[in-house]
């Protein structure tokens, strides 16, 4: 370096030293490469950034009962939880209800301690439209008009959910929750069902990947030995269904598989099984692995295809002309060449399996359905629970992004080749 | 100057165009299917030929709920007249999502002077909620599939060695919880009693339980008659009128149990800032008026609501049908059925349909 400070500096034609001329115009390119791109960045921020993260921010914010009931929320931060809340803690609920019957947003409140306590609601509800008959003091008023209102559990959810954040929906999104002493432990094993799902979900997307490996490498081997004309003849009939609507896929294999469809009327007609006896091939977990396994195959075989096609067969033809057994050559020449475009297939089939949506819902029944539907669910419905559901998305989010770290880690994003 | 000038009288107008061509359109939302059009008919069409307000229908009733919550919460309300069930309309109402309707005010009065309020049938109309009709869910089967004679209780439907098959459903747990406990032999009349207690709980899962390997699900109203016709089920729940039409339309040979109908009724709301209160004021005083509702029995066999609606319930449109035989409401389908009970719902509903779902999915 230091004999580099000694030379004189370059000049451009300008008089500026040449750095400083070329810093400038990297800067000017750079600028301009970022106003190209920046139309693309807005409308990610838009449509991708900012709904994640509100999602997110949904699934931990808890405004209902400090917002509806601000006054009881507040008296209830002295109460220790022993006993039955003292006269200022009735006074301020019934200065709420008071409020929120005017407002009508005392269901809302209600609403969320329902969640918590079945039955809650109405005992909110119909204390909240005799309340402002009453006068001070409260609390042998409330204790009359309803023996719930001496429920110590009530209070102490009431208490807790009134922080502005819980992980409450987190803690059912794995099948835990608080229980009457403020714990965190597992659900009863009837509400169960969120665990079990993810797991599932992940399992299922396995073997749907795998199946895919198992169906595409040698189509995908064919169609890079085969002569051009009957290698794009083929191609086409992988890209067919490719192209064809998901929905009218799927929708095929359920005239196909369903009780009185093509191949149950085939086995009946010819004797295989008898009437009564017919296959359940659909509504199940079987449905949604057929159903998936050859809606995603496609993206299998492409990048498949694409790299076994910049694979000479040269290679092979030398490694058995030095003797090597063709099993050998294969495993050991041309297999480890293929990596790439198996990994490439292998992670866009697992994570496109993983949230897979609709074709579960069509043909999965109650056994082959996926997370995604379980979400779904939670925001439908009467008792829609958005915040349940975007707890969950952002689980499988995360679940996502860890299998492609993991995977990153593993191969290498920049080995994989889409085609 | 002059030209910004130009500009806002442009905008101006087109604000008030807009507003304007806003006042001369309704959405309204319902469930699709026969339902809607039995809408269509009766009210949709008069309307607009009588005022030329256009109406939009948008077959969404199934999330209603939802739907108005994140409409109300998001300040978008884009929906003017929910078609909604009345437990869902009590929770809406208790949430200040939808508009107190006082019924004497909005809803025209019968032929012969009586007030709204006093001839709706009692107990149907809710603060937030006007009734249009009554509607049953049971049990029905295509006769095809049991020619020795179809089931006929619930016990029959619970009895798969007897009558065996797939039975499709609905994929909630109202209704299905009820039915389990009376298959398992609770007292009709007890039957809220026993399923607001844990033990009783458990014993309405464990009932469905023994039949859950024969069951396939449905969540939209259309479903079971096709289910019922592809023979993909035998034995269906489903909305009477569903069935009433696939039979007279579609010549299926359908069945229905009436043993333990369960009815209910379906209404009208109004969610909040519409913006459009003055149309939809006079679009519901309209569509509820006694002719109305009796008119829309012709298209589909639900009661009406009204008392004074019943007597003027005449023949399916079209044919020679008397609808009275059809109807939930008919004294001999009326015999054993329950009460569908709202308030139940209201209180138990998130906590049995969370189990209801873990149940299903496991």
């Amino acid at each position: 370096m230091a004999s580099a400070s000694k030379t004189p500096e370059l000049l451009a034609a300008d008089g500026t030293p040449l750095k400083h001329a070329l810093r400038r115009s990297q800067a000017q390119e750079r600028r301009r490469a970022f106003l190209l791109v920046a139309p693309l960045l807005v409308f990610l921020l838009i449509v991708f950034a900012v709904p994640i993260l509100s999602m997110i921010w949904r699934s931990v914010y808890n405004p209902e009962i400090r917002g509806y009931l601000p006054q009881t929320a507040a008296a209830l931060q002295q109460w220790e939880g022993a006993d039955v809340p003292p006269e200022p803690v009735f006074q301020a609920m019934a200065a709420d209800m008071i409020v929120g019957v005017e407002n009508r947003t005392i269901g809302r409140a209600a609403a969320r301690i329902n969640r918590e306590i079945p039955g809650a609601r109405s005992t909110v509800m119909r204390t909240a439209r005799q309340v402002d008959e009453w006068s001070a003091p409260y609390r042998e008023k409330f204790l009359e008009a309803d023996e719930d209102w001496a429920n110590l559990e009530f209070w102490r959810i009431l208490k807790r959910e009134s922080r502005l954040l819980t992980p409450t929906y987190y803690l059912l999104a794995i099948d835990y929750e608080y229980n009457a002493q403020g714990e965190i432990a597992p659900r009863p094993e009837v509400y169960q069902v969120y665990k079990g799902l993810f797991f599932r979900t992940a399992w299922m997307s396995i073997l749907i990947t795998g199946l895919c490996v198992v169906l595409a490498y040698p189509i995908s081997y064919m169609l890079a030995t085969q002569p051009a004309r009957v290698a794009n003849l083929l191609l086409i009939l992988v890209l067919l269904p490719f192209w064809t609507s998901l929905l009218v896929r799927t929708s095929a294999w359920i005239v196909l598989l369903q009780q009185q469809g093509v191949i149950n009327e085939l086995l009946v007609a010819t004797g295989i099984i008898d009437g009564q006896g017919r296959l359940r091939m659909i509504y199940n977990r079987t449905g949604t692995i057929v159903a998936m396994t050859h809606i995603l195959l496609p993206f299998m075989v492409l990048p498949l295809y694409s790299v076994m096609k910049t694979i000479p067969p040269s290679y092979l033809r030398a490694a058995k002309s030095l003797g090597a057994h063709p099993f050998r050559a294969w495993w050991r020449v041309y297999f480890p060449l293929t990596i790439p475009g198996l990994a490439a297939g292998c992670i866009l089939v697992f994570i496109l399996a993983i949230g897979y949506y609709i074709t579960p819902a069509l043909v999965g029944g109650d056994s082959g359905i996926f997370i995604s539907n379980l979400i779904a669910q939670n925001m439908q419905g009467s008792s829609a629970q958005l915040k349940l559901a975007a707890a969950l998305a952002t689980i499988l989010l995360v679940a996502v992004l860890l299998v492609y770290w993991v995977f990153n880690k593993l191969v290498g994003v920049d080995r994989l080749k889409f085609g | 100057m002059k030209r910004v000038l130009i500009l806002t009288g442009t905008v101006a107008a087109l604000a008030l165009g807009g507003a304007v061509a806003q006042d001369k359109q309704l959405t309204i939302v319902s469930w699709g299917g026969a339902y809607s059009k039995s809408q269509i008919e009766a009210y949709h069409k008069p309307y607009t030929e009588k005022t030329g307000v256009e109406i939009l229908n948008e077959d969404k009733s199934a999330n209603a709920l939802a739907g108005i919550r994140a409409q109300v919460e998001a300040g978008n309300v884009t929906w003017d007249v929910v078609d909604m069930l009345q437990a869902d309309a009590q929770r809406a109402c208790d949430e200040g999502l939808v508009l107190e309707i006082p019924h004497d005010e909005w809803l025209a009065p019968a032929p012969d002077g009586t007030p709204a309020s006093q001839d709706f049938i009692e107990g149907t109309l809710g603060p937030c909620f006007i009734p249009q009709i009554l509607y049953a869910t049971m049990f029905a089967y295509n006769t095809e599939a049991f020619p020795d004679g179809g089931p006929q209780t619930i016990e029959d439907v619970w009895d798969v060695e007897k009558f065996p098959g797939t039975r499709a459903l609905q994929q909630i747990p109202q209704k299905n919880l009820e039915w389990a406990l009376i298959a398992d032999g609770v007292e009709p009349d007890k039957v809220y009693e026993v399923l607001a207690t844990e033990e009783g709980q458990n014993r309405a899962f464990a009932k469905l339980d023994e039949i859950k390997d024969n069951v396939i699900w449905w969540s939209e109203g259309a479903q079971p008659p096709q289910m019922l016709a592809d023979k993909e089920a035998v034995i269906a729940t489903a909305y009477n009128g569903r069935i009433f039409n696939a039979q007279v339309n579609e010549d299926q040979p359908f069945e229905i149990m009436w043993d333990h109908q369960m009815f209910e009724t379906d209404g009208w709301v109004v969610p909040v800032d519409t913006g459009n209160e003055e149309t939809i004021k006079d679009y519901l005083k309209f569509a509820t008026d006694t002719q109305r509702l009796a008119d829309q029995a012709k298209y589909i066999s639900y009661g009406p609501a009204r008392q004074s609606s019943a007597p003027k319930v005449g023949k399916f449109e079209g044919t020679d049908i008397d609808m009275k035989p059809h109807m939930p409401t008919n004294p001999e389908n009326l015999k054993t059925a329950i009460p569908f009970d709202v308030q139940f719902w209201a209180d138990y509903g998130d906590a049995l349909e969370e189990r209801f779902n873990a149940w299903v999915a496991g």
